[in-house]
């Protein structure tokens, strides 16, 4: 089992939280791991990648090889995109619809969608709507997870375990809510898959 | 044993603490800054058995580092490479003392330039210091060379070099600790009182001690477990890999096996005997290292004569940027894999200063009190504020090197360009904006010196700066009291602001202007932490 998942945001939108996230659900699934983050000046609203390899053998590159991740997964529809190289040809684009607006620059946001529906396996969806629905626009990065949960080959009380573990500190209240937000996010990506 | 998931950089604090370290100095800095901070987190450092600083500058903290290892105890200090610039005084010197506690200097390199002005290589330095440096491939081998570098500068009695690039110090990895965790050493003297001691008499000497050395420092890297042999039948081609990137070579391999013979360096210098049989046995050489072709141009030589050496110089790697699975794929004749190109719409998403922050109101007010001057006259620094060069801004027009703000703005005024104007961070001024000040105020240049006081290292994620102290600082080397105006950069005060940068640059002297707004990304955190607080509280009760 090896997988390779590009994380994809703005510097402040929280790529770095999901990705050590995934990372705790997959130590405690016994999974080697490898995961390359993004510190410094882009962390100020530019373009922040991290790059996270798991698998059941030692990881050689903390890198991924162009061309052969498994998964981008994005919580901004344009930043997704970019990492596009990044994906193998059986890879899937899963991101969050909702654009994060700090340039003046930035594309048509029909335009951006449109390109989304052209990557062979995609997923696109209102993410902070499913926040919202689970009690609050700020866990749309724990709907993200879940989302990425049907694509990954890890049991999913794994990261109900990572998620319990991460907000221990912020109160049941607060685990509950993410608790669902992880639901939505993983109901949903099953059944846009197929599953 | 236990098993840690640690950064690059957090595998070296606790190899250096698991090492019985009892000092760890550093001035923050991308890709380093993570090494004190996981170090201060530590529970060696809470329970007061090692110190753990920020120091103003790298040069203090080499110093204080220099000072441990000559009461004995082991002193560790860290700095991305840049900062190495700064150090560079007491780092070379500090090899011709000699080490008598180990010694470990730790200088993260930015190949690509993510977070940083160049991608300037470390190793340069060692090597004009004279002394081991050691190149860890993965987070392993940080924390285990982290803990070895002590007892091989304590054996040798150099300081050691201990150089990282950006990927490995911010990826993470499991890292197994070590069983046995060492005691710090005892207090004691060197035991040769001139050893610190650099007078020409004496420093000549310690020079020659220093050359003696060189083939003990040759003998430890020959026989060191960081440089090893992987054999491979296939000899059409040699591999020199070091450091990380070792793992890009193997990871275009299917079962990581590489077919040709491979020298896998992680302590220079380099094993002549190692390098001797690959250089021997094979018909072309490929040399993979992240960071300048260092041992490219060692293995060519001036002439080039010998076999065939490819790698950065002779374009079978790109010259710049750092390496990647694909980079070396390329270089081995392997196929990449393309995967979808980026559509055509997207456009890059710069860093910019965040929503809030209060350089935006100082920036504001600053270019509009310029629009009665020509353009090309505001000398930048390095900080969050640098992002003030880019649009809408556009207020300053150099960022080169810690501090050279203020010092730049003498140049320009003194060349005839009046007034000038410096715009420097309260940490920047700190670390080594005074100095420059001092200049100003000897020569009573007509300067305008603006110090953003942000209360805060923004740019690094927040570390405490000596802020309360700027204006008493500014006063005391001299710039006069009336000339020292502290703002408060809010959007509602611009027209007075306005007024007070126009007052200020149109005085034929030295003035200093601070905008003293704390950086929105603290002043929000601690209102976050405070709201916890209460709400704990309020469950509690």
């Amino acid at each position: 089992m090896k997988k390779d998942i590009i994380l994809a945001g703005v510097g402040g939108q929280g790529v770095l939280s999901i990705s050590a996230l995934i990372g705790l659900a997959a130590m405690k699934a016994g999974l080697f791991l490898k995961q390359a983050e993004v510190h410094g000046m882009s962390q100020r609203g530019g373009e922040v990648h991290s790059h996270l390899r798991l698998a059941d053998v030692p990881i050689a590159s903390d890198l991924i090889p162009d061309g052969k991740a498994d998964l981008i997964l994005s919580v901004e529809p344009m930043e997704g995109l970019r990492y596009l190289p990044m994906l193998s040809a059986e890879g899937w684009l899963v991101t969050n619809t909702q654009p994060f607006v700090n340039i003046p620059n930035y594309p048509e946001l029909d335009l951006i969608l449109q390109e989304i529906t052209r990557v062979p396996h995609h997923l696109a969806f209102n993410a902070e709507e499913m926040a919202k629905e689970a009690g609050s626009t700020r866990a749309v990065n724990t709907v993200m997870l879940g989302a990425s949960i049907p694509f990954l080959n890890i049991a999913y009380e794994k990261f109900e375990e990572a998620i319990t573990d991460f907000f221990q500190s912020k109160g049941t209240e607060i685990i509950d809510m993410n608790l669902a937000a992880l639901g939505k996010g993983s109901d949903f990506a099953r059944k846009g898959r197929g599953w | 044993m236990e098993q840690l998931v640690l950064l690059g950089d957090e595998a070296i604090a606790q190899g250096a603490i698991d090492a019985g370290v009892t000092g760890i100095y550093a001035y923050p800095g991308t890709p380093s800054t993570e090494i004190k901070e996981y170090a201060e987190r530590s529970r060696e450092a809470r329970e007061g058995k090692i110190n753990v600083c920020w120091c103003a500058n790298e040069k203090t903290a080499m110093e204080t580092a220099l000072g441990v290892s000559y009461a004995g105890k082991r002193g560790m200090v860290s700095m991305k490479h840049v900062g190495l610039n700064v150090a560079a005084d007491p780092f070379v010197n500090s090899a011709i003392t000699g080490a008598n506690g180990g010694l470990l200097v730790v200088s993260a390199d930015d190949p690509s330039m993510h977070s940083s002005q160049n991608e300037q290589d470390s190793r340069y330095y060692g090597k004009l210091a004279m002394i081991p440096i050691l190149e860890p491939g993965n987070q392993q081998e940080a924390y285990d060379m982290a803990h070895e570098c002590f007892a091989l500068s304590e054996r040798l009695h150099v300081p050691v070099l201990l150089r990282i690039t950006t990927r490995l110090a911010h990826s993470r990895a499991v890292v197994r600790r070590r069983k046995e965790i060492l005691e710090q050493n005892p207090l004691t003297l060197p035991e040769n009182p001139m050893q610190f001691i650099l007078l020409p008499l004496s420093a000549r000497k310690r020079y020659r001690e220093l050359l003696v050395k060189q083939e003990r420092i040759a003998r430890e890297a020959e026989g060191s477990p960081f440089n090893n042999w992987i054999d491979g039948s296939d000899r059409s081609l040699g591999i020199v890999a070091a450091g990380i990137a070792y793992n890009y070579l193997i990871e275009n391999y299917q079962d990581g096996k590489c077919p040709h013979p491979v020298v896998k360096i992680g302590h220079y210098p380099m094993p002549v005997r190692l390098m001797e049989d690959l250089y021997q046995s094979c018909d072309t050489i490929l040399v993979l290292e992240d960071g300048y072709p260092f041992i490219e141009e060692l293995l060519r030589g001036y002439l080039n004569r010998g076999k065939r050496i490819m790698g950065r110089l002779d374009g079978t790697i790109p010259r710049d940027g750092e390496l990647n699975p694909a980079k070396v794929a390329k270089a081995l004749g392997l196929p990449v894999h393309d995967g979808i190109p980026v559509p055509g719409l997207i456009v890059s998403r710069p860093p910019s200063l965040c929503k809030g922050c209060p350089h935006i109101s100082s920036y504001n007010a600053l270019n509009e009190a310029m629009t009665s001057y020509s353009k090309g006259r505001v000398l930048s620094d390095i900080g969050c504020y640098s992002l003030g060069a880019l649009s809408p801004y556009r207020a300053i027009d150099s960022v080169v090197e810690m501090g050279s703000s203020i010092t730049m703005a003498k140049g320009v005024a003194d060349a005839g360009l009046i007034p000038s104007v410096a715009v420097i961070g309260d940490s920047t001024f700190i670390h080594s904006g005074i100095t420059g000040l001092i200049d100003l105020v000897n020569s009573s240049s007509p300067v305008t010196v603006v110090i953003l006081d942000n209360q805060t290292t923004a740019m690094t994620g927040g570390q405490p700066s000596m802020t309360s102290r700027i204006e008493n600082i500014v006063e005391g080397v001299g710039v006069e009291k009336e000339h020292i105006r502290v703002v408060n950069p809010l959007p509602k005060n611009h027209e007075e602001n306005v007024k007070i940068f126009r007052e200020e640059l149109a005085y034929h002297g030295v003035s200093v202007i601070i905008p003293r707004r704390e950086c929105i990304q603290t002043a929000t955190r601690k209102l976050k932490q405070a709201r916890n607080k209460t709400k704990a509280g309020e469950e509690t009760s």
